[in-house]
């Protein structure tokens, strides 16, 4: 196999489209830095998208050995990775931000509702049941209540 | 604490795997969650509702002295935010 007949630069854009799709959700995520805006991702992207023309414009070239297939290929494969790289800008800005207004949630100032759920070992707490229960032999300042989407 | 439409057990493999000392709580019908508006219907697996991401600190007395009520369910509270804002409870 002809080293030189593959179009590498079509083939590494495309692995870095999906490496920046991928590597927000595996690495950049855990990053605060990175996980509040994607920007280290959509730079790969952007790197990505640069290798992807140039394997476009290679593609297209006349010195190909099969002209209609090396065409084909790099369309393919270019419009794939700008699929790749619109679901992802899709789903972080506009996904990311489907959430419910909330406007009856407590605000600052305001007593918040008091509850009684179970814990994991099924055993009942309440939250005025926390702010009283002492802490190493202290009563605590408060407590942080946080609501998270479970799935976990 | 931190309240989940997660069953006990699920929250109790959470806890053990992550290594979190502070309590779980399992609200699966959403009672507490609708409470305090923060259901975000039909997001769960299965179409079923679960709650939004949401921070409230609350001091000794019950009353909320700071909430984080994300725009984006990618952005999150940080523990530092959280450590800077508990100073305001005494």
């Amino acid at each position: 196999m002809n080293v030189r007949r593959i179009n590498w630069p079509l083939w590494v854009g495309f692995l870095l489209t999906i490496a920046a799709f991928m590597t927000y959700f595996f690495v950049f995520v855990w990053i605060p830095f990175t996980r509040d805006f994607p920007w280290a991702n959509l730079l790969l992207f952007a790197f990505a998208g640069v290798l992807l023309f140039m394997g476009l414009r290679r593609g297209f070239a006349s010195d190909r050995p099969h002209p209609t297939r090396s065409k084909i290929v790099a369309v393919i494969v270019s419009a794939f990775s700008l699929l790749v790289c619109a679901l992802f800008v899709f789903s972080f800005f506009v996904v990311g931000r489907w959430l419910p207004a909330s406007k009856g949630a407590p605000q600052v100032g305001q007593r918040v509702p008091e509850f009684t759920l179970p814990d994991t070992t099924g055993k009942p707490v309440s939250l005025n049941e926390l702010l009283r229960s002492p802490i190493n032999g202290k009563t605590p300042r408060g407590v942080l209540l946080v609501f998270y989407r479970g799935y976990w | 604490m931190a309240i989940s439409v997660d069953a006990p057990d699920v929250s109790r493999d959470l806890a053990q795997k992550a290594g979190y000392t502070f309590p779980l709580l399992s609200d699966q019908n959403t009672e507490v969650i609708r409470r305090y508006d923060l259901v975000h219907a039909g997001a769960g697996e299965n179409g079923h509702d679960i709650a939004r991401p949401a921070e409230f600190l609350v001091d000794s007395t019950g009353t909320v002295r700071w909430i984080n009520l994300t725009e984006n369910y990618f952005v999150r509270a940080r523990p530092e935010q959280v450590l800077e804002v508990s100073k305001l409870l005494k």
